[in-house]
């Protein structure tokens, strides 16, 4: 007993200093140009989990293959100070050409693609096309038991159609993450 | 038709012949990996480099043993040759470069890579890499050392074509000088050094060419920090190692502004020398071992002009507490050092040199007075901080004070002809250093501050004394540090560098155990070090000169024969086993709630 009173009294007095507060969390979209080089992934998503930053979601692929660019779109969460250390740092690796942070820069367009594996028969498999049709869903594969949709749109869309798919038979998703994209005729990169 | 057959082999064989004939050239032209290696260091200037052979980089050793134009010391251990090229570095302002294999010597090299990270060092390290063909074998002294070195690296290159590798190389050697200095690692096969490529020049090779950092401050961002300036009524200049990373320029225009503002001045463990020490307006060191004078007056300054130092946890103590009722205008290359842990209200990313003398131009055209009345009165009260006099130790006429010891070995320096060179280890002594020793130059001060590794002094000392052979270069050294990486007596001795090395010998980790004292309720877990070896005799052991001192009355005599003497000298101090290092920001306080030397007894130490 005596020992676990010692020990309370320490943690209330400690020397050492309480964590800083923090200020609330954000969500933000960040296009990053890069070099397309061997190591430049895990360059950047060294950086994150090195540094202790959240990544929500991740999209990567070549976008011109002459220059060899790749476009990185990154959603991560974190205080203001926190985003704005992630796009500093970001903007400090040989590789990166550009970082545009699409949440605070301008309005953008944000799509995800998912594809989602429903198995059923009877009258859900009917219940299930029905939906499909009403969220704009193609089916891309069918067997007698099963359906494979393509959908495409905001990330709120895609979860509200997987979470109908839910009941009907829903086996399988595989989703794309953000594509994030500037609305007007702003551009980053160049062609 | 014979003719015209004949004619046209005849043309084939020419065709031919003329085909091979400027492949030949060409070949000729062609060199081996390891021998654009060679040519690409020598081409960047490189004269000295630190390193260790095996397997992987065999080839290179070979093109460098056909060559003279690069000296090549060979260290005990390849920490010790990163080490070493990290004083290279930091007391000439070149590029320091180290050469190490594969695996074991590469993982070896780690701890060299982060250290100049954090210290914002330019290296460049050639690590050899087993045959590309046996990259993810799990071969023999196979590592992945571009996966290791990722995050303690400015940048790092696996190089898998031989004619992208001079390339590499001039492209390294950019990236390790510009903008924020750091390290460098490039990553070559065995195959690539024997494989035949074209060499590169340094003009042409290929870049990532968007790397030009931007150097020029803002000019507006310049004016309105010059007007903050000019308004301050208790201001104070706060500088760091990027004043001293950007050259004596840096430090010439900032004694300038410095000069005509009339302003106080503090500065970070890394940015000692960029102001000299022996001016009135120096005020000592800041931060968790800093003077009581520099820590009140960042405390209640009212502007504060931060240049090329990046807010470290041990500069700032608690950071909500840090220089409540201050403007802080923060000049640094880096941007992302910027608002990073403490927000600031005018942010420069700029070079140190272009914004001290841009904001030297602004001071003089628009013949900006600083407010003397203000001023005299911030000095009156400085002048009360500085009576406190928070350097004072008991003094004790038998047992050697480490203070003591120091207040001696400046005493001597301050006497020497020679130019001065002090490396330290990590601890105690390192901060006693820092406190007692003064400096009035840049790069005479060689010390592991980010990243405090222990076993840094050594080799960074022969780092140092390669590259100014006729200079006194003392390694302050702890006795736990020291054996980190005593291997590198043996290199001092076969390069015949007459390093000296200065043990205050405690027997004891001496800041772990004041903190163990302070802050952990005087348990001294396993910070006592029951077995010594006798510095004296191991160092004769090796080919150098042993001296000790065990009392006061001997030290003298013993600094002295230190300093005359032309061989390597390891000196064992005998000092105070207890002593504390103070003041003290206990971890996690304000700058104005330091601890004293004579308060320290009334600590209350049950506060853990």
């Amino acid at each position: 007993m005596s020992d676990i009173k010692i020990k309370r009294r320490k943690k209330s007095k400690s020397v050492y200093a309480p964590t800083p507060k923090l200020s609330k969390e954000e969500i933000h979209t960040l296009a990053i140009l890069v070099n397309n080089e061997p190591g430049v992934l895990a360059r950047v998503i060294g950086l994150f989990s090195g540094r202790g930053y959240n990544i929500e979601s991740l999209t990567v692929a070549e976008i011109n293959n002459i220059e060899h660019l790749s476009r990185i779109t990154i959603v991560c969460s974190g205080t203001p100070e926190v985003i704005e250390q992630i796009k500093l740092q970001l903007d400090r690796l040989i590789p990166v050409l550009e970082v545009s942070d699409l949440t605070i820069e301008c309005e953008h367009v944000e799509r995800e693609l998912a594809l989602i594996k429903v198995v059923c028969t009877g009258d859900k498999r009917i219940e299930a096309l029905r939906c499909a049709d009403i969220f704009r869903a193609r089916v891309v594969d069918s067997t007698l038991e099963s359906f494979v949709f393509e959908i495409t749109g905001t990330t709120d869309k895609v979860d509200a159609f997987i979470n109908l798919m839910s009941p009907l038979g829903l086996v399988d998703v595989s989703r794309t993450g953000i594509a994030a994209i500037s609305r007007g005729k702003k551009a980053i990169g160049s062609f | 038709m014979t003719t015209t057959s004949t004619s046209s082999k005849a043309k084939k064989s020419d065709s031919i012949i003329a085909k091979i004939k400027p492949s030949k050239k060409n070949k000729a032209q062609e060199i081996s990996g390891a021998e654009m290696v060679i040519k690409a260091l020598i081409e960047q200037g490189v004269d000295t480099i630190f390193g260790y052979p095996g397997g992987a980089v065999l080839p290179i050793y070979d093109a460098l043993f056909q060559q003279d134009k690069i000296k090549h010391v060979l260290v005990r251990q390849e920490g010790g040759a990163l080490h070493a090229a990290e004083g290279y570095a930091r007391s000439t302002g070149k590029v320091g470069c180290a050469i190490v294999t594969s695996g074991p010597g590469a993982t070896n090299a780690v701890t060299g890579l982060a250290d100049a990270m954090l210290d914002s060092i330019p290296l460049v390290c050639i690590t050899g890499q087993v045959p590309t063909f046996l990259i993810g074998t799990d071969a023999f002294q196979e590592a992945d050392t571009v996966g290791i070195t990722r995050p303690c690296t400015k940048h790092n290159f696996l190089i898998k074509d031989p004619n992208k590798l001079s390339s590499a190389i001039h492209e390294s050697f950019h990236i390790a000088r510009s903008g924020r200095p750091g390290p460098v690692v490039i990553d070559i096969p065995k195959d690539v050094q024997f494989a035949q490529g074209k060499y590169i020049n340094a003009e042409k090779a290929e870049m990532h060419s968007h790397y030009q950092p931007d150097i020029s401050p803002d000019s507006d961002l310049i004016e309105s920090a010059v007007e903050l300036m000019a308004g301050a009524k208790r201001p104070i200049f706060h500088i760091g190692g990027g004043v001293i990373n950007s050259g004596e320029v840096a430090s010439t225009a900032l004694y300038e502004l410095v000069q005509k503002t009339g302003f106080p001045i503090t500065s970070t463990l890394m940015g000692l020398g960029a102001y000299p020490a022996s001016d009135k307006q120096w005020l000592g060191m800041l931060g968790m071992h800093g003077t009581y004078e520099a820590n009140w007056a960042m405390h209640d300054c009212d502007v504060m002009i931060c240049i090329g130092a990046r807010f470290d946890d041990r500069v700032t103590g608690r950071t909500d507490k840090f220089s409540p009722n201050s403007k802080i205008i923060h000049v640094d290359i880096d941007a992302s050092s910027i608002n990073k842990n403490i927000t600031v209200d005018i942010p420069i990313v700029a070079d140190s040199k272009h914004a001290i003398k841009a904001m030297l131009d602004i001071w003089n055209k628009k013949g900006y007075k600083a407010d003397h009345l203000a001023l005299d009165n911030w000095w009156q009260q400085i002048d009360i901080w500085r009576a406190k006099n928070c350097l004072a130790y008991k003094k004790d006429n038998k047992i050697i004070k480490p203070q003591y010891a120091l207040e001696r070995l400046r005493h001597f320096m301050q006497q020497d002809k020679r130019e001065c060179y002090i490396t330290t280890e990590v601890g105690q002594h390192q901060m006693w250093a820092a406190q007692f020793l003064s400096f009035d130059k840049p790069k005479r001060w060689l010390t592991s501050g980010g990243l405090g590794t222990m076993g840094y002094g050594l080799p960074a000392a022969i780092g140092a004394q390669m590259a100014h052979p006729d200079a006194l270069v003392i390694d302050v050294a702890g006795e736990a540090s020291i054996q980190m990486n005593i291997q590198e007596l043996a290199t001092a001795i076969q390069y015949r560098l007459p390093v000296k090395v200065f043990i205050m010998n405690n027997q004891w980790m001496g800041m772990v155990r004041q903190w163990q004292e302070l802050l952990h309720g005087e348990r001294y877990s396993e910070t006592y070090s029951e077995a010594l070896p006798d510095f004296v005799k191991l160092v004769e052991a090796y080919g150098g000169v042993g001296l000790r001192a065990q009392t006061v009355d001997e030290l003298d005599d013993v600094i002295q024969k230190m300093m005359s003497n032309d061989k390597l000298t390891v000196v064992d101090v005998m000092v105070a086993q207890t002593e504390n290092c103070f003041p003290m920001i206990p971890s996690g306080k304000a700058h104005n709630e330091m601890i004293l030397s004579p308060e320290a007894e009334a600590f209350d130490k049950t506060l853990v």
